[in-house]
């Protein structure tokens, strides 16, 4: 028996709203019972994509994560519905009985991730099913993943140790939303937006020029890294933590060594331009 | 009734149509079995690159079903009820007016009457008509063929084009290296070979290919640039947002401020200058007027050297990033992609856009334009492509069932009178109209230097204007002329068919529903038009030819174009000269039968498949883009519509002297005096910048790009599953308004936050939007997309009334781009945005 999965792979993600869209062409005013009612027009996004948009200045990232039912092995949503309205399939998909759940209001507002809509029209709470009705009709994938143009988002079976799915998997460096729920989600990410540290180095007696290949070094509780500014003096530290406090030394040849102490108070940080000045 | 399928082509790509019951269900990308498709193998550093076997779409064309079934469909004729052909016409109440809906025999005995009695009372070049672009694909229904092939038996005064999304690179890049048949944008072949081969930096300078994937060639080409983010190629992006494409790829940005491109890049030159890293060879063999162009740039011609310090003051962009940007350039083998197809970006739409373009095109020229790693790319064509297999194309001739040599007859307008798109409103409110240049004019550089004047001397002025889709609000300049145009008594009569009700529908006597592509037969091949763009297909990762299938009838009373038009030629007597005795579908054939498709399947298989995928052959040879101009060979590339090649001059550039021309002699030639767009290229302060006076009063420049979420107005005003993307529209106090983004910073002066609405406002008018406040434009600068396709006046009929729907092209200049250049610059735009409390 299959076990189905998704990972997101936020790396990838354009933000081109092509799952959300498909999404729509599938589900909105179509019912495929027994496995879901029809999605009413407007309201319901079964999966949605949230922008991210981190830094300030010329130093920003801008990411999308698509966030659709994320399949929990301990769903949440099982345990609030009564008679059984949303059950586990064998290969694992969540299912919400539409005819069961009627009237069920707590099941949407179950989910931690914001997943389950409620239908005010139909009354009845709604989700992504993962296309279960095309799967059981031998359909290979969800329609927001046929969609997808840069493989952001990869479906697949669990089960299967060659699926494309499990070798990504296998591979290591996936992570799940809120992991602290210990929900154990059939869906995994890769390259969720994670808090960065970015600058640039300038030399006090050469204004006009980049600093390129200043040694910056960056320290905090999980390490040291070292990078060397780029062509345009510029350096970025990815992944780290938002609260920790780092502290950042700069070092470049025939120059004062410049140090800091930084405080990640938000989801990135620009320090602009760091001046430093001749030895 | 059992499930169906049925295939068609749209804007962005192929689709399969499923039909349950007789209802559309759903619409997929192209469902075909995997062994149809052979996908092409690049290899480069010792990786191998192949495309899956699959098409992409853009997201709009997920809402297709939507679009069909869209309660905003023109759903039945419908008359202005303050509209009485024998009486009272009451212009002045188009755009407050009701509708009653009338019978089809009604709608058309009053539109053929009109146009017979206009005919007879002012003679033919009274009557006019305009189309908008691409609201459905497919070489039968498409406006230059059912369209062009009525009007042009009735008789009519054509509306000359102007390349609006490339404005620049046409008026002024063709001046530098030709390609005046494609309209100044060059070739693509095999730059993306070239560039995941020999790049190791991409510059972005105004171009957004993830946005506007290709125009036509829907997503084929995100997973492209994928694969240079992934081989470590960096990637710099020059403009004032960061785009789309920024985003996916982590560039680097550099953000200078509106109307200072031009002098960015003239810094860079200077650096190459002082430092010698240009490719001098290169300069002294392939190109003319160099000494000029270097006098200039190093201030011996005006006393102003374009240095980097000079261009920060300009631009806001650091000196030491400029230089920083220049000797990185020079060291690396730089791809620059300066818009979509190479050429486009909106940077070329403002004030003196041509010296942007012509700009690019001398910068790529410093570094060896067309050698290895050296390109001016689209970063969304050039993939490889089979080239061999000709089907014709909207945009060529022999692609139009008004002019094609499957037609007995193709006749033509007896009038020579022209009107000039930009210039309509104008032109009935206010002529004469004077310009110069044709717009879409490929067939030689002269065609940009013709005087046009309207009226033309014997000629009637517009009486008939027969419009044809609804998106010049949203998609022209200053668009509130026209508003006061359509209000004008001078407009007599005015049609609107369409598929849905659009901003300008509303502005009509008559509205004829017409159905969409999926409610009739067509035909058509994906990502390319031909024409201007030849072999833009490789945009895509295989070339698909489709025949259109109808799906459904067509809905309430909707008719296909090509109907509507044989139901009013009926009328005016000339129906067998429209049809021939043809059906939409013997059209088809015909197409069919003249194009090269028969080599590779029967009619009747294509008919009943729906289509044909084209791959690449196995023995696929690369000839990357003006590779053999750069190693002086004669051109060997499939641009079939190159005129010098095939003859001794195969090895030039389309320029006057075959060489890249930093004194232009084709502006020499025909406007040797013109200071604005002058032999060589210059910088110019903008007619509506950071320096201008009216910078006080509205100190915020606004951008507006084109869309990410729909194609032009199309999928608007009727596919509300759209509405739930927040780039595309904001949800608030049961509204879904048009986004404008603000810096920041210049939100917090206005103690705007994030989700107001607030107003846009300057002299021309006042548009009321969601606001986003982002890091992603830079300070004093707003952006929003030009393609709303609604029109929602606070105080319907007031031409100056705030517009509640996002038209934001009411706000840009209707001014041309210089004084010789009849180029339209809608992002030279100053405005003011206050909070609104209404």
């Amino acid at each position: 028996m299959a076990k189905y999965g998704l990972l997101v792979n936020v790396d990838n993600c354009t933000g081109c709203y092509n799952c959300v869209i498909a999404c729509k062409d599938e589900h909105s005013g179509n019912a495929h019972l027994p496995i879901a009612a029809a999605q009413p027009v407007a309201g319901h996004t079964w999966v949605r994509v949230e922008p991210r948009e981190q830094g300030t200045g010329t130093k920003v990232r801008y990411s999308h994560v698509p966030i659709s039912c994320q399949q929990c092995e301990d769903a949440p949503c099982i345990e609030a519905a009564q008679d059984n309205a949303v059950y586990r399939r064998d290969d694992g998909i969540v299912v919400i009985d539409p005819v069961k759940a009627v009237g069920q209001k707590q099941i949407a507002e179950s989910c931690p991730y914001g997943a389950i809509y409620w239908n005010d029209e139909l009354n009845v709470a709604q989700k992504c099913t993962f296309c279960a009705h095309l799967l059981d009709q031998g359909w290979a994938e969800p329609r927001c993943v046929e969609s997808c143009p840069v493989n952001a988002l990869v479906f697949g079976d669990l089960e299967d140790p060659n699926s494309r799915l499990s070798q990504l998997v296998a591979a290591g460096n996936t992570e799940t939303l809120q992991p602290e729920l210990g929900l154990n989600p059939l869906v995994s990410y890769v390259g969720l937006p994670r808090p960065f540290i970015a600058g640039e180095v300038v030399c006090s007696d050469q204004p006009n020029e980049c600093a390129v290949g200043a040694r910056v070094t960056l320290s905090g509780l999980s390490g040291e890294t070292t990078l060397v500014t780029d062509s345009f003096g510029d350096f970025r530290f990815d992944n780290l933590d938002e609260g920790a406090s780092y502290s950042l030394r700069i070092e470049h040849d025939g120059y004062l060594p410049v140090e800091k102490s930084v405080t990640l108070s938000s989801a990135a940080l620009n320090l602009e331009a760091i001046e430093l000045t001749p030895s | 009734m059992s499930e169906e399928s049925f295939v068609s082509l749209t804007n962005s790509g192929p689709i399969t149509v499923y039909v349950k019951d007789g209802r559309i269900i759903r619409v997929r990308p192209l469902v075909a079995a995997e062994s149809e498709y052979r996908p092409w193998t690049i290899e480069a550093d010792g990786e191998e690159y192949s495309p899956p076997r699959k098409v992409t779409l853009a997201p709009y064309v997920h809402a297709e079903r939507q679009r069909v079934y869209s309660d905003n469909r023109v759903k039945y004729p419908m008359k202005r009820v303050g509209f009485d052909p024998n009486g009272k016409r009451n212009q002045h109440l188009r755009g407050t007016d009701e509708y009653q809906r009338i019978g089809w025999d009604d709608a058309l005995d009053i539109v053929s009457g009109e146009i017979r009695r206009v005919t007879d009372e002012y003679g033919s070049s009274a009557i006019s008509g305009m189309t908008s672009s691409h609201h459905n694909w497919g070489i039968v229904g498409y406006k230059l063929s059912a369209f062009l092939r009525f009007f042009n038996l009735v008789g009519y005064t054509p509306v000359l084009d102007n390349p609006d999304s490339w404005e620049g690179w046409h008026w002024g890049a063709s001046h530098a290296w030709g390609f005046f048949w494609r309209l100044g944008v060059p070739e693509q072949y095999d730059l993306l070979e070239d560039t995941l081969q020999h790049a190791e930096q991409l510059v972005l300078w105004s171009c957004d290919p993830d946005t506007t994937r290709g125009i036509y060639t829907g997503q084929d080409a995100a997973l492209w640039r994928q694969w240079l983010k992934k081989k470590g190629v960096q990637t710099v992006c020059i403009d004032p947002f960061y785009n789309y494409t920024a985003a996916a790829m982590d560039a680097k940005w550099i953000a200078p401020r509106i109307g200072t491109d031009t002098a960015l890049a003239m810094a860079i030159a200077c650096v190459w200058l002082e430092e010698g890293t240009y490719d001098r060879e290169y300069i002294d063999n392939r190109t003319l007027g160099f000494g000029e162009f270097q006098n200039y740039i190093l201030g011996k011609v005006d006393g102003v050297a374009k240095t980097p310090g000079w261009a920060a003051e300009e631009s806001g962009v650091p000196t030491r990033t400029i230089i920083a940007l220049a000797r990185d350039w020079a060291a690396k083998r730089t791809v620059l992609a300066s818009g979509t197809r190479g050429g486009q970006g909106g940077a070329c739409r403002q004030a003196f856009g041509t010296e942007w373009a012509r700009m690019m095109v001398f910068l790529q020229t410093m570094q060896g334009l067309g050698k290895p790693g050296r390109s001016i790319w689209g970063a969304g064509t050039g993939a490889p492509n089979e080239t061999e297999t000709w089907f014709p194309g909207y945009a060529e001739p022999e692609g139009r069932i008004s002019q094609s040599s499957i037609c007995r007859e193709t006749p033509e307008t007896p009038t020579r009178q022209r009107l000039y798109r930009l210039l309509v409103p104008d032109a009935i409110l206010n002529p004469p109209v004077k310009w110069m240049g044709e717009g879409f004019c490929g067939r030689s550089i002269e065609q940009q230097f013709t005087q046009f004047e309207y009226p033309m001397e014997g000629h009637s002025e517009i009486k008939l204007w027969y419009r044809y889709g609804g998106s010049f609000l949203s998609t022209m300049a200053h668009t509130n002329k026209w508003v006061r145009m359509y209000q004008s008594p001078k407009l007599e009569f005015v049609v609107n068919q369409d598929c849905h009700w659009q901003g300008e529908t509303r502005f009509a006597d008559i509205v004829l529903p017409a159905c969409t592509s999926l409610e009739r037969e067509d035909i058509g091949e994906w990502g390319t038009g031909h024409g201007y763009t030849y072999h833009a297909s490789n945009g895509c990762n295989y070339r698909v030819v489709v025949r259109q299938q109808k799906a459904i009838e067509p809905l309430w009373e909707s008719k296909s174009d090509y109907e509507i038009f044989r139901l009013i030629s009926q009328r005016l007597g000339f129906e067998e000269r429209f049809t021939e005795g043809n059906t939409e579908i013997d059209w088809c054939r015909k197409f069919f039968d003249l194009s090269d498709l028969p080599d590779l399947m029967t009619w009747e298989e294509f008919n009943k498949k729906g289509y044909v995928i084209i791959n690449v052959p196995k023995d696929y040879k690369s000839t990357p883009a003006l590779r053999w101009f750069a190693e002086g060979r004669p051109c060997d590339t499939p641009d079939v519509l190159n005129p010098k090649k095939r003859t001794d001059r195969a090895a030039e550039v389309g320029t006057l002297s075959g060489k890249i021309e930093f004194v232009s002699q084709s502006l020499t030639r025909f406007t040797p005096d013109d200071d604005e767009r002058a032999p060589t290229v210059q910088y110019h302060k903008s007619w509506e910048g950071h320096h201008s006076d009216a910078a006080g009063e509205y100190p915020l420049q606004l951008i507006t790009s084109h869309p990410r979420y729909t194609f032009h107005t199309h999928y608007d005003s009727h596919t509300p599953w759209l509405n739930e993307i927040p780039a595309h529209r904001v949800y608030r106090d049961g509204y879904s308004w048009w986004p404008v983004k603000i810096n920041t910073a210049d939100a917090a002066a206005r103690s705007i936050e994030n989700g107001d609405i607030v107003r846009l406002f300057n002299e021309r008018a006042s548009v009321l939007c969601s606001a986003v406040v982002t890091e992603r434009v830079r300070p004093g600068v707003a952006h929003s997309y030009i393609s709303s396709g609604k029109y929602d006046p606070l105080e319907p009929g007031n031409p100056d009334s705030t517009d509640k729907a996002g038209c934001v092209a009411m706000l840009t200049p209707g001014r041309l781009m210089a004084k010789k250049v009849a180029a339209f610059a809608p992002n030279s735009c100053l405005i003011q945005i206050e909070k609104w409390n209404g």
